[in-house]
């Protein structure tokens, strides 16, 4: 293969393309051509996992073209251990998501026409290294979204859908300006990610602290931190179930995987000074505020939602604790949590298929009447709160290891947490599912074929990291241990010398 | 324990139960259906009896080796290699390990095959052997972990299955209230359990020797002696304190007890097996695991044994006024437990080990035969409404008895060969005091456990005349396996006798080597009364014949009344042992119910402030457009449109200069060349 990047991100254009010509006469066809966009896409990101190399930190597969040269910008693709496991995850999630919008019943063509858009814009995002390309991937992923929330989602969908919109707009804007100023201010004016990185310690550390808060209120718009993070909630509520897995699954992975590639490869004495407050302490406080706001949810989905503020609480204190154990965490947790918050939100979905509505207190003993939509609960359930066999647990033990190097106190509340993951969780699964089976819901059917095999491959890959991290952190590892030298190498005081 | 001999069976005793349960999760409710229950049982039970086969080999291969060398490790996959954390999917046999193998196999098996017969109504027969085999996989885990985080994968397993089937009848919210009571208890001690791991990785890091393998822990814990982690109080004290906490959840000790008497909420042979006989013995096995940690933290030693004492003492004066037949047994584990943690506090590990053993006996016995009862009496768990059952229940009630005699300590029975040599133990360690709590709780050991078999077994029968009618022996399934458990309640001590009867002891000669660590032996040779222990177990009988004595009169030959004793009391005592100390309310009014409120309180923050500053923004915004819209249009628009109007007045207004007159344009242009020719004159001066 020659151009895989190429043609991982831009295979779903193609799909799109063919949507848009396929008559409506063949309506039923349009999603099994986005599941034939999807698949081949998940094939070639199988092959790139396969032939990664994991013994280099340098960057793989690179395609590097001039773009437009007066203002240095370049056609520049290419993996590293990070981001190839967020292909990977990204690959696998929009697969699943094509079938779990089947039940999508309006508007198909342009309903699979935007998710293929999407789709290449979060996969670009994940392989561009020139920071202009990867800003145009991260607008181009925004538009898609905000169409399909706001014209398939549920009642306030446009309200949800603009304020994600706006929301994340602000970020961009910020994020935007961050990467002029990096150009303009440059020794060598490049949008190069790599050289950017090289070049890292000619900024001014001012311009160096300015920069890097901006950015990462830009990214935190998407992880969501607190205090940025109430977009979210609506839109996930808002948001058909497909929408809701990769919203969960993939886009908010942009925001932490951002911080890795831009804030802390690019300003690393700044990530080296900041880390601690806007990463440790507000990780720790999404960690803790998430758990007890879902406690008090009585939506379903809300309630997953705000448990996903939680967990990526845990990916940004693994982060700042600047350790191998943290670091590989962090990113182990992207990843788990993608699987796991998927499998979640596609088991909302199931119910809210069946029930027409998300009531946690509505519900009750639908153990008895879905035994087998149950099974798969209670194990995406005993995931989510890290029970040991199954995958987040290692991502949450690693982040602590790391965390407890640096940050004893914050990890104290960071393992204390699971304590209350435990209560909203079993709290939920015992109204939901246990108890005395409501009349009303004594003819749901059980899973169908189409619901298990979206569930079943997350499942097994829930497991399987749990007793085999090496996997993921096999790729990750020599990349991010690279990346945390660097950062503790450089010292806000080597970068005052050097200017 | 330095070069560990590499074996490739361990394995097959730990997986072939996760086969057993991944066989029924997936196919258990098809065959059930199709081929009957017997499909679900053989599976169910021939997975852990080919398992206990599995650790019998196991054990007499380890018999042939030296006692120095027997340890055998089954090293599978590299789990996890990051930041100097090296950890394998490994499973290893020690002496201490393939006794808990043993248990856990042995005792497991028996009960799985009790199962067969009490569970045979039941229409999720299927689920309920998938989780008992998923227990026994959870559990074997945690004994044969040869790190401590594979430990803490089968200490979390454990609570799973726990938490699934004491909620097992999940119809009834009573029981998956009281799952989630049990799973969220473990959880507060899981939470020291972790914290403890991640201190203990960062103190061993710091002296380069970054490992949770327990055989290099216990290489390298000397090191850590004189690393202090806060306050002057060393990593081993810090790290062994909060492992302990972990245990109090586990193991049911105070602070965290509470959830064990609702845990009775699930079938009984799941009371047997996992909260008697396995798993809840889990704390007491970890401490002994790790004594080489432990015996370097005198205080966290003294606290381990103290909290035993009073868990012990404790726990058995609120079991005296329980009327449920099967809370009075999860409180005297709860007791039987804290005389654990006094053995391996007071650095006596083989004595609690011993004790571990005994009690799988004779508890799982006890909760099997209360199990029979209730099984023959339609679920009926009240004692109040039982009585007279001896002569319609012979084999149930006769191992109950030996299973009583054994828990009260009476000799020959195997409670009073491990139950003594605790007593004895903390008296001779130096803590008198230890041992007197531990003396009045045998007396009262002997009067709940003899009040329960006479308001069961004797006596008129209380109950309906339709449960009368329907008294029945249990079926040989479940009887059969009374009468092995009976046995080894009655036989099972004769391998550590005490030293005043036999010098030499077959069950420590064989965990000597486990325990022989620099700073165990330290710990264990502070012996100071040799000689005084026939007539400290005396003493002991002593009390435990008042204890059965009181429980004679009182119940079974009525002369004493209970009513009058406790009115005798006041009260006062006996409403507190009634209502359990109140503990219960206690942990509702001052950690759930602040919680629930500080939960709403933040989801009101989350949806009213954050939220509410976010439209508040967006409102502002909105609100800031349409007032610039207004500018714009009467302002800024309103100015052009001004300049536009000026202009075109202004046009109307000079347009009546245009009068069309040549004379009056002439005079015009003259009076301005004056004007312009005065100010350049002006100008020029």
């Amino acid at each position: 293969m020659n151009h895989p990047l190429t043609l991982i991100t831009f295979i779903p254009l193609i799909g799109m393309a063919l949507i848009l010509v396929c008559p409506p006469a063949f309506k039923a066809g349009y999603k099994w051509i986005a599941a034939a966009t999807t698949l081949p896409q998940l094939i070639i990101a199988g092959w790139l996992v396969h032939n990664f190399s994991t013994n280099t930190a340098g960057i793989q597969f690179v395609e590097r073209y001039p773009w437009i040269r007066a203002y240095h910008i370049f056609y520049f693709m290419g993996v590293d251990g990070i981001s190839i496991s967020m292909v990977l995850l990204t690959a696998i999630i929009c697969f699943i998501s094509v079938f779990a919008s089947f039940s999508i019943e309006h508007g198909e063509k342009g309903y699979y026409a935007l998710l293929m858009l999407l789709d290449t814009g979060m996969m670009g995002v994940f392989v561009a290294l020139d920071f202009f390309l990867f800003y145009i991937f991260w607008e181009v992923m925004l538009l898609p979204m905000y169409f399909l929330i706001g014209i398939w989602g549920g009642p306030r969908r446009e309200y949800a859908a603009i304020k994600f919109f706006l929301y994340t707009l602000l970020g961009s804007v910020l994020i935007l300006l961050v990467m002029l100023g990096l150009y303009y201010y440059g020794v060598t004016p490049t949008f190069d990610m790599t050289q950017l990185a090289a070049q890292s310690s000619s900024y001014s550390m001012t311009f160096q602290r300015i920069c890097w808060v901006a950015l990462f209120i830009g990214f935190a718009i998407k992880i969501p931190a607190f205090p940025f993070h109430t977009w979210l909630p609506d839109a996930h509520v808002e948001a058909p179930t497909a929408i809701s897995v990769i919203l969960a699954g993939v886009l908010l992975k942009m925001g932490t995987y951002g911080i890795l590639r831009v804030n802390y490869a690019i300003l690393p004495a700044a990530s080296h000074e900041l880390a601690w407050f806007f990463l440790g302490v507000i990780g720790t406080v999404n960690i803790v505020y998430g758990a007890m706001v879902a406690m008090a949810q009585t939506d379903y989905k809300k309630l997953v939602a705000y448990s996903s503020i939680s967990h990526m609480g845990y990916v940004m204190l693994g982060m700042a604790s600047f350790t191998a154990a943290g670091i590989n965490g962090a990113v182990l947790q992207m990843f788990n949590h993608g699987t796991i918050t998927a499998m979640l939100f596609i088991l909302v979905g199931v119910i809210y298929d069946r029930a027409h509505h998300r009531e946690i207190n509505g519900f009750g003993g639908l153990a008895q009447q879905m035994p087998l939509y149950t099974g798969i609960t209670g194990l995406a359930f005993f995931a989510a709160l890290g029970l040991p066999g199954l995958s987040a647990f290692i991502s949450e033990v690693l982040v602590l290891i790391g965390a407890w190097q640096r940050h004893p106190v914050m990890t104290v509340f960071g393992a204390g947490t699971a304590i209350l993951t435990a209560a909203y969780l079993l709290w939920c699964f015992q109204r939901i599912y246990l108890g005395r089976l409501d009349e009303k819901y004594a003819s749901l059917p059980d899973l169908s074929l189409r619901e298990g095999f979206t569930l079943v491959p997350l499942a097994v890959i829930v497991i399987v990291l749990g007793w085999y991290p090496h996997a993921i952190l096999g790729l990750l590892q020599t990349s991010l241990n690279h990346l945390n030298r660097v950062v503790l190498a450089a010292t806000p005081a080597q970068a005052v010398a050097l200017h | 324990m330095n070069n560990p001999q590499t074996v490739d069976f361990i394995r097959w005793i730990v997986v072939l139960p996760l086969l057993g349960a991944a066989f029924n999760f997936l196919l258990g409710a098809t065959l059930q259906k199709k081929l009957g229950r017997f499909a679900v049982s053989i599976t169910g039970c021939g997975v852990v009896i080919a398992s206990f086969a599995l650790a019998v080999a196991a054990f007499l291969r380890m018999l042939e080796l030296v006692p120095s060398q027997r340890f055998l490790l089954d090293d599978l996959w590299r789990w996890f290699d990051i930041g100097g954390l090296r950890l394998d999917i490994a499973f290893w046999l020690d002496p201490l390990s393939i006794v808990m193998t043993l248990i856990v196999t042995g005792v497991g098996g028996l009960i799985h095959l009790y199962s067969t017969g009490y569970m045979h109504e039941d229409p999720s027969y299927w689920r309920f052997f998938a989780w008992l085999n998923l227990f026994t996989f959870a559990m074997l885990t945690l004994v044969l972990a040869d790190n401590l985080w594979l430990m803490f994968v089968g200490w979390e397993g454990v609570g799973l299955c726990s938490f699934a089937l004491i909620g097992f009848w999940y119809t009834d919210q009573v029981n998956t209230s009281a799952g989630n009571k049990a799973f969220i208890f473990n959880r507060v001690g899981d939470w020291a359990f972790v914290v403890a791991l991640y201190s203990l990785f960062s103190g061993l890091s710091k002296v380069g020797h970054p490992t949770l393998i327990i055989r290099e822990i216990a290489r390298y814990a000397p090191l850590l002696g004189t690393q202090h982690a806060y306050a002057g109080i060393s990593v081993a004290t810090f790290v062994t304190l909060l492992l302990f906490l972990g245990a109090t959840g586990k193991s049911a000790q105070i602070p965290l007890f509470a959830w064990l008497p609702d845990a009775m909420a699930g079938p009984t042979p799941v009371s047997a097996l996992i909260h008697a006989a396995t798993m809840v013995t889990a704390g007491v096995y970890m401490i002994a695991r790790l004594n080489f940690l432990f015996s370097m933290a005198p205080l966290t030693m003294l606290v381990v044994a103290t909290i035993g004492a009073v868990t012990a003492l404790f726990a058995a004066t609120i079991g005296i006024t329980q009327n449920d037949i099967k809370r009075v047994l999860a409180y005297s584990t709860i007791s039987q437990l804290g005389y654990m943690f006094v053995g391996v506090g007071v650095g006596a590990y083989t004595a609690g080990v011993f004790h571990l053993m005994t009690h799988a006996f004779f508890k799982a016995c006890l909760f099997l035969g209360s199990g029979s009862v209730i099984h023959a009496l339609g679920g009926e768990q009240d004692m109040r409404r039982m009585g007279g059952l001896w002569h319609k229940l012979p084999v149930t009630f006769w191992t109950f008895l030996v299973a009583t005699l054994a828990i009260c300590g009476i000799p020959p029975f195997a409670g009073f060969m491990s139950k003594d040599e605790i007593i004895w133990s903390a008296f001779d360690t130096g803590h008198p005091w230890i041992w007197s709590l531990l003396w009045i709780a045998a007396g009262l050991t002997a009067f709940y456990m003899f009040r329960q078999v006479y308001m069961t077994f004797f006596g008129e029968f209380r109950g309906t005349d339709e449960q009368a009618h329907h008294l029945h022996e249990a079926p040989p399934s479940m009887s059969a396996v009374l009468v092995v458990l009976g046995l080894l309640s009655f036989a099972g001590g004769a391998v550590m006798l005490p030293r005043f009867i036999a010098t030499f002891s077959p069950f420590e000669v064989f965990l000597a080597p486990v325990f022989d660590s620099p700073q165990t032996l330290a710990v264990t040779a502070q012996t100071h009364h040799q000689g005084l222990e026939g007539y400290f177990a005396a003493l002991s009988l002593l009390l435990v014949a008042a204890g059965w004595l009181l429980a004679d009169l009182t119940y079974r030959r009525k002369i004493l009344s209970a009513d009058r004793m406790s009115r005798f009391l006041a009260g006062v005592p006996y409403t507190l042992s009634f209502h359990k100390y109140y503990v219960d309310e206690l942990y509702d009014y001052a950690v759930v119910r602040p919680y629930m409120m500080a939960t709403r309180a933040a989801g009101w923050f989350d949806l009213h402030i954050i939220d509410g500053l976010v439209n508040l923004a967006a409102a502002t915004t909105v609100l800031g457009s349409w007032l610039s819209g207004l500018f714009d249009n009467y302002v800024v628009d309103g100015l052009v449109n001004l300049a536009a109007d000026a202009t075109l007045a202004a046009g109307g207004r000079l347009r009546r200069l245009q009068t069309g007159s040549i004379n009056g344009y002439l005079y015009g242009l003259l009076a301005a060349v004056m004007v312009i020719l005065l100010v350049r004159a002006v100008l020029h001066t």
